[in-house]
């Protein structure tokens, strides 16, 4: 009986069961659709008949598996469509199947451990000659290694782990005591370390009495967490010794920080900026002269004409002969272009930012433009502008150059192909092609693009013609 | 003297109320403490018969305690005429059980409470507990981000205030109390305050020296929460159910030693409150208690997704509350070899390594009993055995403090059989009808035997059992809240269709296992009640399914076209 003084006093129909132990039960969806042995296809070509048995992914929802049993074992000869392994994921235990011939030549992971989906738990040899080699293959890729096989791995293996380079750690990390540390890991901390293969003996704890937390590990990891805890309102009432002492997730905390959220455009650019960052890009940079578009901006100003108005049906004619820079691509498959030149003009109203569209820049003229424009900003601050009217650009103009700025660098909105950044005018001296120097107003204008529709010798084109434009702009009034 | 019974006209205002709800004209705003159901309580309708019988008795209440008979010097010797037809030690839910019964059958009653009515299960257990799993299963809900998409539905930064959960844990305890006392006053039994013992046959004695005499008493004395040697309470971060209930403090990291299902539906609640777990569990495996297949599913539902560790095999030998600028100290020692083995540092920990029976000081010697670990001992008909094994005329023990099944509507379903037994009709509760829940996220609940239990009679008794199961995965209504995960398994008799045990996890288990153990009780067979018609979309399908998958190979009961 003193063998259960830990055990609850169940009611003896719970508690009577406990010290038998049933068969384990175990669910093999064989009838499942096997799960297929992704084939990493390598660039080089020494392996190229080694294949790697991956965790499959079983469920929607399984990150990771655990080796149940191995049902064959080193050495084995397989064939199509035999059970190899039992996985366990987060929902059952599956039989595992192979969909290629070959040698069982190395276990990665052994029965009762886990692996992230995605990772290799063996070694499949087509040949016998082939085993060594995956042998020594699997020695060298064993230990402590995450599997950081990068390029090829599969879309759900964890992100390649640069270990040091993470976030700033916190600056006054705690000194390791000398001699032997009690490493002490919080349940979650341990699942994490396990889940990234993060070495817990390398990692400094933060927490409570030097303790391992989820974000130490995290951080060792090269991870930014998640989704934090949810904040508990009050404060613990028992001011307990063990009242635990709030950590910070990655970020050192600065004292007397304020935190702001969000406001919703806020968010919104946010949102946009992290989504720029799927798209490969690439930037040229042109100088334009502007004596001639100053003369014309000095006529035209008592009419009510911006430099906005004028730089952006510049830009429009010019997108008119250069269609490509004004295209989208949506899919990463196709060119979409567009049937209208709609300029979206970078504005910052106060605590935000956004883009009102001149829609048709290209077809309107001057005065119409310059009359839109107003209407629009005048919107933009009263905060009435209807969703067309700042979502519908083609291209965008952003300009620093009243502030000074002579030349900056834009990040592409999603959706879009390109973004002109225009700096200031300024008197700059540049020689002529006979070497004559003389002073003229110079403007540097910068413009991002996305680099799967819109190349160089397009980007360069379409500047060319812009600073023609710019640089005889009679065309604008016409 | 037992028609002594007495119906103060106190009562009349109250009886008005009880006729109204009895009768089909009963005004819909009529306040009555009877439409409430408790933990494990039956909802008591009062039948007019027996308020005729109460009517004719027509002593005024006052007399009752100065007519008593007893006399300090007769010890031992039972007297003739009686105080009471029943005394029932301990208001808890077992006592509460019995004494609405009783008056049902029109025996004089009268329930001592030496602390509050309502016992653990109200107080410190079943009620209070419900109140921060409704939290923790909603938060969990919240912060389930995966779930909420899947439903279309955007939430952000799920919050709690948690003193503002404590106070609905603990006004849910005072609502539940308060009905309970009221439904006792205004069936007129007797409360009677103190600490009861027994001083001889069919004598009681309550606080400090009020004596009665009752033809038969009822000992419900309850349980409270053991505590292995060598861990020290402090109440703060060394704690029990009962402190943990209050939630005075959610830890960042609590160790909860014990996988029982306390245990199991605290690790519920703190997970969801942001703390991590680690379980302490002496056996080789976790949740020992429940049937293996639904402990393993358990474990991949309720454990492994959540930020809780574990260490079985293991007992906490000491516990160290925290002190001095340092953290709750956990000693683990190998269970089988007894070698220490690791110390664990953590914020808190919760002693969940089940209950102990209440039955110090009840007089026990008085009439030669002798408890066993500090449980009553009692045969099938709750009637108390004493030391050479007879039975004790005239008392019986009911719930937690005889130890036969643990859980409150046990010890209710124990009251009731005992009152039975008084009127003059014999039962015998059968025991493995009584269903157990769990109310984790999502429930367990089970009723009968386990697999290997069942396994085990089979050999025994020389028969074959046969395992039928069903997915909630395939259930409309749990498909339609996302919360497909589940199972549902029958254990039964091929050759006679006898229900042996049915054990489920998923959604609202705990609601759904009363088809089954009804059928078990009833002695309802699989091939009849497969025939029973589940309305369409509900959970209960999950239970329809399971039974027509259950093939019997006796000659099938035709229906008989009505």
């Amino acid at each position: 009986m003193s063998s259960s003084l830990l055990q609850p006093r169940a009611p003896p129909s719970l508690s009577s069961s406990s010290s038998i132990s049933g068969t384990k039960p175990q669910w093999r969806f064989t009838s499942l659709p096997a799960v297929t042995f992704t084939r990493r296809a390598r660039n080089s070509t020494v392996n190229a008949k080694i294949r790697e048995i991956f965790m499959p992914a079983l469920s929607s929802t399984m990150t990771e598996g655990k080796i149940v049993s191995w049902i064959k074992s080193e050495g084995d000869v397989l064939s199509k469509g035999e059970s190899v392994v039992v996985v366990e994921s987060d929902k059952a235990d599956m039989d595992v199947e192979t969909f290629y011939d070959g040698i069982l030549a190395a276990i990665v992971v052994p029965e009762g451990e886990s692996a992230p989906v995605g990772a290799p738990i063996g070694l499949l040899a087509e040949t016998e000659a082939e085993i060594e080699e995956a042998r020594a293959k699997a020695a060298s890729s064993g230990g402590s290694s995450p599997p950081t096989t990068a390029a090829d791995a599969p879309v759900a293996a964890p992100p390649p782990s640069a270990p040091v380079a993470a976030p700033p750690t916190p600056a006054a990390a705690p000194v390791v005591a000398d001699g032997p540390r009690k490493i002490v890991l919080t349940p979650y901390a341990k699942k994490l370390a396990k889940q990234h293969k993060v070495d817990i003996s390398k990692v400094v704890g933060t927490g409570p009495f030097g303790r391992i937390t989820p974000a130490d590990v995290e951080a060792a990891a090269g991870i930014t967490p998640v989704k934090s805890k949810p904040p508990p309102v009050t404060a613990p009432a028992v001011t307990a010794a063990a009242a635990p002492a709030k950590s910070a997730p990655t970020f050192a905390e600065i004292p007397g920080a304020t935190v702001v959220p969000f406001t919703t455009m806020q968010a919104a650019v946010s949102k946009n900026m992290i989504e720029s960052l799927s798209v490969p890009t690439f930037r040229v940079g042109y100088p334009v002269m502007t004596d001639a578009l100053d003369a014309l901006y000095a006529k035209v100003k008592s009419k009510g004409v911006t430099m906005t108005a004028l730089l952006a049906k510049a830009a429009a004619m010019a997108l008119a002969q250069h269609p490509v820079v004004n295209a989208s691509c949506k899919d990463g498959k196709s060119f979409t272009y567009n049937s209208s030149i709609n300029i979206a003009v970078a504005v910052a109203i106060n605590g935000g930012l956004i883009t009102p569209v001149l829609q048709d820049a290209d077809k309107l003229d001057l005065y119409l433009l310059s009359e839109k424009w107003k209407e629009l900003v005048e919107k933009a601050r009263s905060k009435q502008l209807q969703p067309h009217e700042y979502n519908s650009g083609t291209f965008t103009l952003s300009n620093l150059g009243m502030f000074g700025v002579d030349r900056f660098d834009a990040i592409l909105p999603p959706g879009q192909g390109a973004i002109m950044a225009v700096g200031a005018s300024k008197p700059t001296p540049v020689a002529d092609k006979d070497g004559y120097f003389s002073v003229k107003n110079q403007m540097l204008v910068n413009v991002t693009a996305d680099h799967r529709i819109v190349y160089g010798a397009d980007l360069a084109a379409f500047l060319k013609t812009f600073a023609k434009i710019v640089q005889e702009p009679d065309s604008l009034t016409m | 003297m037992q028609s002594l019974i007495s119906t103060s006209p106190i009562f009349a205002p109250n009886r008005r109320s009880f006729e109204s709800y009895a009768s089909p004209t009963a005004l819909p705003s009529s306040p009555t403490p009877f439409s409430l159901r408790f933990c494990g309580l039956r909802r008591e309708v009062l039948r007019l018969s027996q308020l005729k019988h109460r009517v004719i008795g027509t002593t005024s209440k006052k007399t009752r305690f100065n007519v008593s008979s007893a006399s300090p010097d007769g010890n031992g010797s039972p007297p003739t005429t009686f105080d009471y037809d029943l005394v029932i030690i301990g208001a808890g839910v077992g006592g509460h059980g019995a004494a609405l019964h009783a008056v049902e059958k029109g025996l004089k009653t009268a329930i001592i409470e030496g602390d509050v009515i309502g016992g653990t299960c109200v107080n410190r257990g079943c009620v209070p507990s419900k109140a921060l799993l409704a939290v923790s299963g909603r938060m969990r809900e919240l912060q389930d981000e995966h779930h909420m998409k899947a439903l279309g539905l955007q939430v952000s930064g799920a919050g709690y205030n948690r003193q503002a959960v404590a106070d609905h844990a603990s006004n849910l305890a005072s609502k539940i109390r308060n009905n309970l006392i009221n439904s006792l006053k205004a069936l007129g039994v007797d409360i009677l305050t103190g600490f009861g013992s027994i001083l001889g046959p069919q004598k009681v004695k309550y606080g400090l020296d009020n004596l009665i005499t009752a033809k038969d008493i009822i000992i419900a004395t309850g349980s409270v929460p053991f505590v292995p040697k060598g861990i020290e309470v402090d109440g703060k971060t060394v704690v029990t159910s009962d402190h943990a209930l209050k939630l005075e403090f959610v830890p960042e990291w609590i160790a909860i030693v014990g996988s029982g299902y306390i245990g199991l539906e605290f690790s519920d609640v703190y997970t969801a409150l942001g703390s991590e777990v680690t379980f302490i569990e002496a056996l080789d495996q976790l949740m020992p208690g429940f049937d293996p297949e639904i402990g393993k599913l358990a474990q991949r539902v309720l454990i492994n997704p959540r930020k809780i560790d574990y260490h079985t095999g293991v007992f906490a030998t000491k516990i160290t509350p925290a002190k001095d600028g340092k953290p709750v100290i956990i000693e683990l020692t190998d269970a089988k070899t007894k070698e220490p083995k690791e110390t664990l540092e953590v914020d808190a920990a919760l002693i969940a390594t089940g209950r102990a029976p209440f039955t110090k000081g009840l007089g026990l010697e008085n009439i030669n009993v002798e408890t066993q670990r500090g449980f009553v001992p009692v045969d099938e008909r709750m009637r108390v055995m004493d030391a050479k094994g007879n039975t004790v005329p005239h008392l019986y023990c009911i719930g937690d403090a005889n130890g036969k099944l643990m859980l409150a509507h046990a010890a209710s379903a124990q009251g009731i059989s005992v009152v039975e037994q008084l009127t003059g009709k014999d039962h015998v509760l059968n025991h493995l009808s009584v269903p157990a829940a769990c109310f984790t996220h999502p429930e367990i609940s089970m009723v009968g035997l386990t697999e290997p239990q069942a396994k085990e009679k089979a050999k025994k008794e020389k028969f074959k059992i046969s395992v039928a199961k069903t997915s909630f995965k395939a259930n409309t209504k749990a498909l339609a809240e996302n919360e497909g995960e589940g199972l549902a398994k029958l254990i039964y008799r091929p050759d006679t269709g006898e229900i042996l045990g049915v054990h489920i996890l998923g959604m609202h288990a705990a609601d759904l296992i009363h088809e089954a153990s009804n059928a078990i009780a009833l002695g309802t067979r699989v091939q009849d009640i497969k025939f029973a018609v589940h309305a369409h979309p509900t959970l209960s399908e999950v239970l329809d399914e399971l039974f027509k998958s259950a093939h019997v190979n006796v000659d099938e009961h035709k229906p008989v076209a009505v």
